[in-house]
């Protein structure tokens, strides 16, 4: 794969979004993955949503920890600031990143490795401060990157390339971030690529922390026989929940949702989810409804879809009551009381 | 306590004024307190000599100083720095820094237009949080800091060597206390020198200050964030508890209006328009071997990969050997060019003096009032009273100056000393020790029988 460079040139008929960007525009590197990685089908769904959204590339902030999965922030949007930081660390880097400048759109790709074992904490606590990013956790049950060890998301029962079971039971960051009050719960599967367009635009626009947590074979280290992440046994046993398409604020089909009579949500900025199929008794925006939905369903079934939203909720900012304008576009003489408010305030120090 | 007032001559109106003061929302007790006071007054009048041989007077010997502990001081420098984000885990004895901050941001940084805050500040879940969000903001170009002790440093090293390599600015404040380990988090120590100067795996070293007292806590905090964006690197400020903690009488702090913030080399729209070709992060550094950054949200032009593992001078990813210890030898590099920016050691030189006497932060005033002894009995020696790190010429002058110095320190191990004989050109038999590590402040007693105890 690195021994193919990619061609320099646009073919002239590519289609072109509101700011006159092709697809390629929106591109990175080559990818260095194994091939058929699902991680690859994760970028090439990243790379959509973002060219259908209009994106700006240098408004985004692409940032990863350690894994395979980490490594495909290069492999998307070059025209972005990027960040591979330490194992499990993203999300503080994150909280920082995104404390300094509100504006721009963070985009947090991780692991199950990163995210549920060393960069548990930081996940959990990313998810309460509700900061404003999309953080998609590409999950393949095991560590492809140290080549084959557990994660903490393999299941109980599921074989190792050796043929070891894992006694352990897995994490599911799906029902941790229900438990711990995301605002915006969604699990999808590296081969679906209808479902996952649309969730990741959801992501984007959620104005909280979006988890989306999907499932990704890893071909090299689990995508055998008594795997329970391998592409057989995630399409076998998928089981759609909901399928929601976001709209984009001011659009014809705004009018068109609102007749239907289906289940939709408006986004703080304007924008709708709009679910056409949910099953009945289902709200995704009823915490405890979601929860209820999750426990009746088959053990082994994986559940995809936008599962839970809220849009309404204060992100980090909103809490903090910060400036609108971005921290770091304050100018010095704000922020500075200045030598005669020094004089005066000493006194109290006699 | 009246009589003793009445024998010492004391200014009765001072007196009064004080138990006002006490008593202020208790009108009994202060018309008790009163009566009592001049009861006693009265009785001693008649039954004592009265005034006695010595007595009280009343004068202004700190009309230009004021009563303030480190932390407090550290809190109002990160202010007049301009930081805007602070993340920080609690813990002693550096939690008042983030108090003190909190309540001048509440105080200074409420915006009168847009009735909002013109900070942030973020109650981390550990400390290993707190420094990954100090960098994640100043890599967004927001001036951050954190505050922490000893373990929480401990925990901090990963980050602060990505920090390192990745070339990132933060402010890191450690109120030393004494370890190892949890250790007395109520007691003093200046034990994290080592750590500090040389945090994480690998080959790094980071850019430290010693402030001696809560003044230089306010300046050294200003110019840590300076340091920092200019050097794009970790610099961590060594405070300890003895000056974070206590009210020390200093120097009131003064402040230039002229002040800018140095934000260091960072390539703005502008620059980047003019630009030809990708950006290359770590390439084309000026004479202090500092490559030019550029932020995110700007332009596409500056767009580039921050990593902490193997990189080329272009920013790119590499196992070359070559190319990784081109950029590796360029940090070195950097990291002594910071020397001339450090706050020079102050030198205080004796007639006659046979050996020299090195210390750093809180051991100040002890050690002066050690050497004026020492002067006294017929000991002069000189003083040099280091105040950061790497450190620079006068350092090296004054170690080659003397056949021998004391590094006067508070840590078991003599980590000043051993810094000393890892950075400069001393031969370690030059370097002796005289170590106070028990916890408690230092006492000019313990340095004159250090010293002449080895002389």
């Amino acid at each position: 794969m690195p021994s193919i460079a990619k061609p320099i040139a646009t073919h002239p008929t590519l289609q072109r979004n509101a700011l006159g960007l092709t697809i390629r525009d929106y591109e990175g590197s080559m990818s260095t993955l194994c091939a058929g990685c699902g991680h690859d089908s994760i970028t090439a769904a990243i790379i959509r949503a973002l060219w259908e959204l209009d994106t700006q590339p240098h408004m985004v902030a692409k940032l990863s920890g350690i894994g395979c999965s980490s490594k495909t922030p290069t492999y998307f949007l070059s025209g972005a600031h990027g960040f591979n930081s330490a194992h499990g660390r993203m999300p503080a880097i994150v909280t920082g990143a995104a404390a300094a400048d509100r504006d721009l759109l963070y985009i947090g790709v991780s692991g199950d490795g990163d995210s549920l074992s060393i960069g548990l904490g930081q996940m959990c606590h990313a998810i309460r401060r509700n900061i404003r990013m999309a953080y998609i956790l590409e999950n393949n049950g095991v560590y492809g990157l140290t080549k084959g060890q557990f994660s903490a998301s393999s299941d109980i029962g599921s074989k190792s390339k050796r043929g070891e079971p894992n006694r352990m039971a897995p994490i599911d960051p799906v029902r941790l971030a229900l438990s711990l009050g995301a605002t915006f719960i969604a699990r999808s599967f590296s081969g679906d690529k209808e479902q996952l367009v649309p969730i990741l635009k959801a992501a984007f626009a959620h104005r909280g922390f979006a988890l989306v947590d999907v499932v990704s074979p890893c071909v090299t280290f689990n995508d055998h026989e008594g795997s329970t992440k391998s592409y057989k046994h995630t399409r076998k046993n998928t089981l759609r929940a909901t399928q929601a398409d976001w709209v984009p604020p001011q659009s014809e089909i705004l009018a068109q949702i609102s007749k239907s009579g289906t289940t939709s949500v408006t986004m703080h900025d304007g924008s709708v989810v709009n679910f056409s199929a949910v099953p009945k008794d289902y709200d995704p925006t009823d915490r405890r409804k979601v929860a209820a939905y999750l426990d009746d369903q088959p053990a082994n079934a994986v559940v995809t879809g936008l599962l839970y939203i809220d849009p309404n909720a204060p992100d980090m900012h909103e809490l903090g009551q910060s400036s609108p304008t971005p921290l770091r576009d304050l100018a010095y003489e704000k922020l500075c009381p200045g030598s005669a408010e020094l004089d005066r305030m000493q006194e109290e120090f006699r | 306590m009246p009589a003793r007032w009445s024998t010492l001559d004391i200014d009765m109106d001072v007196v009064n004024a004080l138990l006002d003061e006490k008593f202020a929302g208790k009108k009994a007790l202060r018309e008790s307190n009163h009566k009592a006071l001049l009861l006693g007054y009265q009785y001693a009048k008649e039954h004592f000599e009265c005034p006695l041989p010595f007595r009280l007077e009343k004068m202004d010997a700190n009309k230009d100083k004021i009563l303030i502990d480190g932390n407090t001081a550290t809190a109002l420098g990160a202010i007049y720095a301009g930081c805007t984000v602070a993340a920080w885990y609690p813990i002693t004895p550096a939690t008042s820094v983030m108090d003190g901050f909190k309540g001048f941001c509440e105080q200074y940084r409420k915006d009168p237009e847009t009735g909002k805050n013109n900070y942030l500040i973020i109650q981390a879940e550990d400390e290993l949080a707190a420094i990954g969000m100090v960098l994640g903001a100043s890599w967004n170009g927001a001036r951050a800091f954190t505050s922490t002790a000893g373990p929480g440093l401990s925990l901090m090293n990963e980050l602060l060597g990505f920090g390192y390599y990745a070339e990132i600015p933060a402010v890191i404040v450690d109120v030393q206390r004494v370890g190892p380990s949890t250790g007395m988090p109520t007691r003093t120590q200046q034990s994290d020198v080592m750590m500090a100067a040389y945090a994480s795996h690998g080959d790094t070293r980071h850019i430290l200050l010693f402030p001696a007292n809560p003044n230089e806590c306010f300046h050294f905090a200003v110019k840590a964030f300076d340091l920092a964006e200019r050097f794009q690197t970790p610099v961590i400020m060594m405070s300890d508890l003895d000056i974070g903690m206590n009210d020390w009488v200093v120097p009131r702090l003064t402040w230039d209006d002229s002040y800018k913030p140095d934000r260091g080399r960072v390539l703005d729209a502008e620059d980047l328009e003019k630009k030809i070709g990708k950006f290359q992060r770590y390439n084309q550094e000026d004479e202090n071997f500092v490559a030019a950054r550029t932020l995110p949200g700007v332009s596409q032009k500056g767009a580039y990969f921050t990593r902490g593992s193997g990189h080329n001078k272009f920013g790119g990813y590499t196992e070359i050997p070559d190319e990784y210890q081109e950029v590796m030898d360029r940090l070195k590099k950097k990291h002594a060019a910071a020397a001339k920016f450090i706050p020079e050691p102050e030198y205080v030189p004796r007639e006659g003096a046979k050996f020299g006497v090195i210390a750093m932060g809180g051991c100040d005033p002890a050690v002066r009032e050690a050497l004026d002894q020492l002067d006294r009995q017929g000991t002069p020696a000189d003083y040099l009273r280091i105040r950061g790190f790497p450190f620079g010429d006068v350092v090296e002058r004054f170690l080659a100056k003397h056949d021998f110095c004391f590094v006067v320190e508070q840590s078991r191990d003599a980590q000043l000393r051993s810094l000393l004989v890892l950075e400069t050109a001393v031969s370690k038999e030059k370097l002796r020790s005289v170590l106070v590590y028990g916890g408690f402040p230092l006492s000019s007693r313990h340095v004159v029988q250090g010293i002449l105890s080895q002389i």
